[in-house]
């Protein structure tokens, strides 16, 4: 007869093999598939919770990463921040059981919706090592930490705390740091975990990091004091409710009615709509959830697909903002003395399958980028950065699809990645990101979301065209200047050498090849005073006469040399000059630093195509502007 | 100083003097060259050569290239002054050096100042030579029954003939073969016979070519210099010996060819005094290679590239051209003249030529 334990026995065998074989045979969905990307994936993990601990208490984070060989292929790995800190009960849980965490469930965007969390991490250390991980922790007001060593009882997914301690810790006034050892492998270039830093502190300016790989140290600064929005939970939409998902919804509804469970465990759905939803789907509305059959629930999910509901929520969104991108970016890319940052873009909230997302672009161009190499993507997703399989990536084709040549960047057949000295940066906010994947590591080619990057590039790009352009003609201006300055003069002198006779006036030949009216200004400031010298040269064949006007609030004038006179909003000067010759005006203004570095020059009576340094005059110039105190309806 | 030389600085000074008074006259200074590419070369029916046309390009001080070149162009006209009036001379690769010294004015590579050379050339119609300056020595080599008196550097004549008087490695053809360098004193062979490689070369030459054909040899050494290509012309001027070409089968031999037979185009200003229009293709040709299954490479883009600019090559205009250029691109193929060695080392002396040379009735 068979023994009656056995099937016991065998759910006992069952759960043992479960936890520590689920690891190995999905090695490659929880990013510790390679022993390179092993040490990335656990840097990553330490370093979204560190963040994440520290948003979520309102603390501007200063994160700290360590990684030390210990021994061939093996490495510790320290991460550290100055969050909150864990109570000492949770500290076990939190590192030592598989997907615990109150993150699993919520529809918000967040860093966490993605990996499996440093549990994972604190697993594989132990699976690789035999180590176990060693946590220490503050809260506010403590004098100490606690200390806690801690490995994983993979039979029954539980945390094993081998030791514990109180120790002295003065180096943060909370927060915690957590410990473990891996086997895996440092290397450098774009897919390590310096550049992993690197990306992460691009996309979350208000966090310090610091990086210490053996004995190089890094520090990622902060560029900002702003902590990021702070994000809402929302209820799942309707849209994008999968079966499975509903099911569950149902199981655990505590509403006596399918209405009102519509109407109470949805976003956006009004009474109007849960009864058109029950209609259409042919179900009684006052039917008990818990009597509702598979067959039925799928009826539910078709008939949410056809009625027209309002789209989710955005406010759960939590976009970084073009100020904060430009930031970010100045603050890593500063070493390629990049000549432009494209003012970035962040699109305005929009919907897939029930899901809000925003897209945001921003772009660095120039300097000492590479100039003949594919452009430099990065890729974020909820403010992570995605390292691997760029090319299956929706952000990657979104890039492909643009013609770039238009905007100034080669292309080579025009389509594909485009080349140049250029870096594109994407991020995508989601309550849910779809990836293409559970490796988390590329999105998904969603028409909306492939929309949506393509306007934010396009728009970024229409700037980088202008900036191009105006480039070339500077660099036309600066080569005319280096042939009069430079060039003709030494000609002349040459020529005159060679065949014997005094150096001729170049002046007028000078003229020829210039042809314009050159006007710079260069500001100085010290002491509430800004010095400000206009430069005036007429390179054109014949006489310049025109008005020269600059936009100055009247009280911050000083001095003015020549004098001018008032007008408008600021003063005109009315100048004449010869072929080649030259005025210097100076100004003394009053101001705060930061008012008059960069002077509004505009210039009237002459023929703007012929002007160089200065605008136009606008038509409003001399209209006092009216001023508007309350409008009557 | 030579009268020669006397006239070139005239017409130096003269380019300056034209700069100069532009200048003077609010001017922006330019200066017209004719445009050097196969676009701008026509055949010249007197001399059988092709030379360039009638389109000019401008160079002007308006553009910041132009402006610089201009610059460069007074300092190389004075260099080649005082050069001149202290009776010197320079290589073009010190010529190069020396602008070192010119801050603003110099030169980025050697080949921006021997373009500058040959623009000068051009614009005065006076040689390199007239100016003192002067290419390396090249190395090109002859052997065969011709008998030569070179005045060497000590002014002396000295006699020599090119196989009785020099080793297996031939006469070296110095950078100036004119008359005043070289008097052909005697000659005892029917035809010039102008090889590509040095491999080929000492082949002809291990296997008694010269003699038992009754020919000079002499080594092209890839694309020829001024030098050899001078040569070849005034033994078959002032000697009346056909002259026949032996390269390679790919486009770059193609164009060595072309440049001995009709003229270079980078030269097509000299080319009444380097090209030789009689000259004959005795080199791999596509039909070589199908006819005596040669071993063959595969064409690299760069030789279609090639092949199909000189399907619109002005020099390659003729049926024997257009139909091998054609094949050439249709097989794919190429092939080096020492693939002939498929079928032994002598095979190319005793079979190959003795074909190619019965077919255009040189022997």
């Amino acid at each position: 007869m068979l023994d009656e334990n056995i099937a016991e026995l065998l759910a006992e065998k069952q759960k043992e093999i479960s936890v520590s074989e689920f690891f190995e045979r999905n090695k490659h969905v929880l990013g510790f598939d390679s022993p390179v990307k092993s040490l990335i994936t656990a840097v990553k993990e330490g370093v979204d919770n560190a963040l994440d601990a520290c948003e979520e208490a309102g603390i501007l984070p200063e994160i700290r990463v360590e990684i030390r060989k210990v021994e061939k292929n093996e490495y510790l790995i320290a991460i550290q921040d100055n969050g909150p800190g864990i109570v000492k009960r949770n500290i076990p849980k939190v590192f030592g059981q598989l997907l615990y965490g109150s993150r699993f469930h919520a529809i918000r965007q967040s860093r966490g919706q993605q990996g499996i969390g440093i549990s994972g991490v604190v697993m594989c250390s132990q699976l690789t090592t035999g180590r176990p991980a060693r946590i220490l922790s503050k809260t506010a007001g403590k004098m100490a930490a606690d200390e806690i060593i801690l490995s994983i009882d993979t039979k029954h997914n539980r945390p094993e705390v081998v030791r514990e301690d109180v120790v002295l810790w003065d180096e943060v006034e909370h927060g915690t740091r957590i410990e473990v050892y891996l086997r895996g492998r440092l290397i450098r270039g774009r897919q390590s975990v310096y550049e992993y830093l690197r990306r992460t502190a691009i996309v979350n300016p208000h966090a310090k990091i610091t990086y210490i790989e053996e004995d190089r140290k890094y520090i990622f600064e902060r560029a900002t004091e702003r902590l990021p929005k702070k994000t809402v939970e929302i209820k799942p939409h309707p849209y994008g409710v999968e079966l499975g998902t509903l099911l569950k919804m149902i199981k655990h509804s505590k509403n006596r009615q399918i209405n009102s469970f519509l109407m109470n465990e949805f976003s956006r759905v009004s009474p109007r709509v849960a009864d058109e939803i029950c209609s259409v789907a042919g179900i009684d509305q006052k039917k008990r959830p818990k009597e509702i059959t598979v067959e039925e629930a799928k009826a539910l999910i078709n008939a949410m697909r056809k009625v027209r509901i309002m789209a989710p929520p955005s406010d759960c969104l939590s976009p970084i903002g073009a100020h904060l991108i430009k930031k970010g970016l100045r603050n890593v890319m500063e070493e390629y003395k990049p000549e432009y940052y494209v003012p970035p873009v962040t699109r305005e909230p929009a919907v897939y399958s029930g899901n809000p997302f925003q897209v945001e672009v921003g772009m660095v161009y120039g300097g000492n980028l590479p100039k003949d190499q594919p452009v430099e993507i990065l890729r974020f997703a909820n403010r992570v950065p995605l390292l691997y399989q760029q090319g299956a990536c929706a952000i990657t084709h979104a890039i492909e699809r643009i013609k770039w040549k238009q905007y100034g960047l080669e292309q080579r057949g025009g389509k594909g990645i485009p080349n140049g000295p250029a870096v594109i940066l994407v991020h995508i906010a989601s309550t849910r990101v779809p990836f293409t994947s559970e490796a988390k590591e590329a999105v998904a080619d969603i028409p909306e979301i492939i929309e949506e990057i393509g306007k934010a590039l396009k728009e970024c790009a229409r700037h980088l065209r202008f900036h191009i352009k105006k480039r070339e003609k500077k660099k036309k201006v600066r080569d005319k200047f280096e042939i009069v300055q430079k060039i003709i003069p030494e000609i002349a002198r040459k020529s005159a050498e060679i065949v014997g006779k005094p150096v001729p006036p170049i002046d007028r030949t000078i003229t020829k090849i210039m042809g314009i009216l050159w006007v710079d200004s260069v500001s100085e400031y010290g002491k509430g005073i800004y010095d400000v010298r206009i430069k005036v040269i007429n390179y054109m064949e014949k006489r310049a006469k025109f008005s020269l006007y600059t936009e100055i609030e009247r009280e911050s004038i000083r001095d003015a040399e020549p004098e001018g006179r008032r007008s408008g909003r600021g003063i005109v000067w009315d100048i004449s000059l010869k072929p080649t010759e030259s005025l210097e005006i100076r100004l003394k203004l009053r101001g705060e630093k930061g008012d008059y570095d960069d002077i509004e020059l505009y210039t009237d009576g002459i023929n703007p195509v012929h002007v160089i340094g200065a605008e136009p005059l606008p038509g409003d110039w001399n209209v006092e502007r009216a001023e508007i105190i309350e409008v009557m309806e | 100083m030579t009268a020669e030389s006397r006239n070139a600085v005239k017409s130096l000074e003269s380019i300056a003097e034209e700069i100069y008074e532009e200048i003077n006259k609010g001017m922006i200074p330019s200066m017209k060259i004719p445009v050097r590419t196969k676009n701008n070369i026509v055949f010249d029916i007197k001399h059988g050569v092709w030379k360039y046309g009638r389109n000019f390009g401008q160079r002007s001080a308006k553009k910041l290239d132009g402006a610089y070149m201009l610059l460069r162009t007074l300092y190389m006209l004075d260099f080649i002054k005082d050069m001149i009036a202290e009776n010197k001379s320079s290589t073009l690769r010190e010529l190069y050096y020396i602008s070192e010294g010119w801050e603003t004015a110099k030169f980025h590579s050697q080949d921006e100042s021997n373009n500058l050379v040959e623009d000068l050339e051009i614009i005065t119609r006076y040689m390199r030579e007239d100016f003192k300056l002067r290419p390396e020595e090249d190395g090109a080599r002859v052997i065969g029954n011709i008998t030569i008196n070179e005045t060497n550097r000590k002014g002396v004549k000295k006699r020599i003939n090119c196989r009785d008087d020099v080793g297996d490695s031939g006469y070296t053809v110095p950078y100036n073969v004119e008359k005043e360098k070289i008097e052909f004193v005697d000659v005892d062979a029917d035809f010039v016979i102008a090889i590509e490689t040095g491999g080929m070369f000492d082949r002809l030459v291990e296997n008694g070519f010269d003699e038992k054909e009754r020919a000079i040899l002499v080594h092209l050494k890839g694309q020829p210099a001024r030098s050899t290509r001078r040569l070849l012309k005034r033994m078959n001027e002032e000697l009346n010996l056909p002259v026949v070409v032996f390269t390679d089968g790919d486009p770059w031999s193609f164009r060595i060819f072309a440049s001995v037979a009709y003229g270079a185009i980078k030269t097509a200003h000299l080319s009444e005094y380097l090209a030789t229009p009689t000259a004959e293709f005795v080199g791999i040709t596509a039909s070589d290679i199908l006819n005596y299954e040669l071993p063959t490479d595969k064409l690299n883009d760069r030789d279609i590239e090639a092949l199909k600019a000189e399907l619109s090559d002005p020099r390659f205009q003729t049926d024997f051209w257009i139909s091998e250029i054609k094949a050439m691109l249709e097989i794919k193929k190429k092939a080096e003249q020492q693939a002939l060695a498929k079928y032994g080392l002598d095979y190319v002396t005793d079979t190959y030529l003795p074909e190619k040379l019965q077919e255009i009735g040189i022997i």
